[in-house]
């Protein structure tokens, strides 16, 4: 299988060149852990009921799929970033004209963001269980798969969304401009059901919104629902969505 | 038999409301073994034909054959029998990652041509010592010298051992010295592993010493190929000055009567003909003078430059890249030569 050959290829230079900047390693180590640190003891502190159950734990398993979430979104819409430098190198340009396949070039860079965070994700995990985080293991797999498809979807969109427009000037508040909102709508820091009817509405175009009551679910160990079902199908769908989306603009014959 | 073969090569881009014909027909050979050169002003189609050929950009129009593989039908078997070192300057760069090292790199190219491990570990070897890059595999990209940079990038286009090379701009930034040494290592290319090379050059000289023959490229259309030579004498002649003791308008009038002589001024330094085959002409116009009994005190040749020809083909010079045509009186009767140079550089 050249395909996985080429993949695997992408993927070791790629976490080479990323494990070379030690300022990174300390920054994906701390990054994801401020809100939980310095936000999620607020929460703590709201009224009981406020997160649908009475104790700080709750709180905890309300807050913490929400932060998974937030990584992903973040972690992976951000990624592109990365290739227009590349591109500006002539890397790409290096690549595509050898026989290695050309939709290596997405995977194998993919591939590398889904492990950085899953392993981020993993630390958000634990870190929040040493601050009272109580959820069965299973969740947590469950959680960890989200990420995952997550991941996949938008890290797929953000390379090829770069490379289409090939300035960070233009990338930077489009990410932003779609970022934000679909956080916001998706109810990671507070309960969504505290806000009027209508942005309750606007909600339900986020596919975060979905993925997100389908990981609150598991965490309330609740693994066999309405929840559930739509999450992965959303998440799923994202992803092969985004994917294919990504392959067509790194397939593409003129780059 | 031919390593490159392509007919009508052409790029064409759409937007809302015009059609840009970046090239329009690239007819173009190439042998197997040469050193071509690949000449045009910017904006010429240069950059768009070297990606086209090397399938980074899909012709809109046209065929084309490169190291046997079918440049439409086969991209993949191109892509493997070529190497490409692509332009070092401009919107993108050589295609180095400043904090991968060297060594890295080179093993990494291998892989991507799909070499084995330990293929990859003796070729890399092998290329760090022909490249002059001994003893720097464990250095950062980011600190090697231009000159460093550029050899490496060309090792990379060289790790799969292709029988053709493409290289845009190969030596554009370099100081005259690493130049010169790039110079050597492509003219050892060719002469120690028969590989063919085809650049992209800006500059004269550099097609002079280094190509066996240079295609110049106008306006998206090949209008010239041939050696240096062939295509200066094609387009200028050559161009003899001499004094003449006796009356200068009687030799002149002697002169301009021979069937070589294309031209004949009368300046300063003296005579000034334009005459076909410099070299053979210069026997037959001392007989016709020392028949008349005049005698010469003093003759010299010379040829047109690359320059010329390029003005007369494309109305351009390519030494300040700024359109000249306007009021310059061409074709190839043109006075040739020195003072076709100076004038250009007056008129600037």
């Amino acid at each position: 299988m050249t395909f996985i050959h080429d993949t695997l290829l992408v993927f070791r230079r790629q976490t080479r060149l990323l494990l070379r900047e030690p300022a990174f390693i300390v920054i994906a180590m701390i990054q994801p852990l401020l809100f939980l640190v310095l936000f999620g003891p607020l929460l703590t502190k709201l009224p009981a009921g406020t997160f649908g159950g009475r104790t700080t734990s709750d709180a905890w398993r309300f807050f913490v799929p929400g932060l998974l979430i937030q990584l992903g979104l973040f972690g992976s819409t951000f990624v592109g970033f990365a290739i227009i430098s590349d591109w500006r190198a002539g890397i790409i340009e290096r690549f595509r004209v050898t026989p290695v396949s050309r939709l290596a070039i997405l995977s194998g860079r993919v591939l590398r963001d889904v492990c950085t965070l899953v392993l981020q994700a993993i630390l958000l995990v634990l870190v929040g269980v040493a601050f009272g985080l109580r959820a069965p293991v299973p969740a947590v797999l469950v959680s960890l798969g989200f990420i995952v498809l997550v991941a996949i979807g938008l890290a797929s969109v953000s390379y090829s969304v770069a490379l289409l427009l090939k300035s960070e000037d233009a990338f930077a508040p489009l990410i932003n401009t779609v970022v934000v909102p679909l956080m916001l709508l998706s109810g990671i820091m507070l309960p969504l059901t505290l806000g009027p009817g209508w942005l309750q509405d606007v909600a339900r175009v986020s596919p975060f919104r979905y993925i997100i009551d389908a990981m609150r679910s598991a965490y309330a160990g609740q693994y066999w629902n309405s929840l559930m079902i739509e999450g992965v199908c959303v998440a799923a769908g994202l992803a092969i969505v985004c994917l294919l989306l990504g392959s067509r603009a790194f397939l593409k014959e003129n780059a | 038999m031919p390593i490159i073969e392509a007919t009508g090569l052409a790029r064409t881009y759409r937007s809302r409301k015009r059609v840009v014909h970046a090239v329009r027909g690239v007819d173009l050979t190439v042998d197997e073994g040469e050193i071509v050169g690949f000449l045009g002003p910017n904006g010429a189609g240069k950059t768009t034909t070297l990606r086209m050929l090397t399938t980074l950009l899909r012709p809109t129009a046209g065929r084309a054959t490169v190291a046997g593989a079918d440049l439409l039908g086969d991209p993949v078997g191109v892509r493997r029998r070529i190497g490409f070192v692509p332009q070092a300057i401009g919107q993108t760069m050589g295609g180095t990652d400043n904090q991968a090292k060297v060594i890295e790199e080179l093993r990494d190219q291998a892989a991507l041509y799909r070499l084995g491990k330990a293929d990859g570990v003796r070729r890399a070897d092998l290329l760090l010592g022909q490249l002059d890059l001994a003893g720097l595999g464990d250095r950062l990209v980011k600190t090697l010298s231009g000159g460093q940079r550029r050899r490496l990038e060309i090792a990379l286009g060289l790790v799969h051992e292709p029988p053709i090379v493409f290289l845009d701009e190969p030596t554009t930034g370099l100081d005259p010295q690493s130049r010169s040494n790039l110079w050597d290592h492509i003219r050892r290319l060719r002469s120690d592993l028969g590989t063919t090379v085809f650049l992209t050059t800006h500059y004269l000289e550099e097609a002079d010493a280094l190509c066996d023959r240079v295609i110049i490229i106008d306006n998206g259309v090949t209008v010239a190929s041939g050696t240096p030579d062939e295509l200066k004498r094609h387009v200028s002649g050559d161009v003899v000055t001499l004094k003449v003791s006796g009356p200068a308008g009687q030799a002149a009038a002697l002169l301009a009567a021979q069937p070589i002589v294309r031209d004949v001024a009368e300046s300063e330094e003296g005579l000034r003909l334009t005459v076909e085959h410099g070299e053979e002409a210069l026997p037959a116009l001392l007989r016709v003078l020392d028949g008349a009994g005049m005698t010469i005190s003093s003759i010299s040749l010379s040829r047109p430059t690359l320059d010329d020809v390029f003005l007369t083909l494309t109305g351009r010079s390519l030494r300040d890249d700024s359109p000249s045509s306007a009021g310059r009186p061409s074709g190839p009767t043109d006075q040739p030569g020195q003072q076709d140079l100076a004038a250009a550089a007056s008129r600037k």
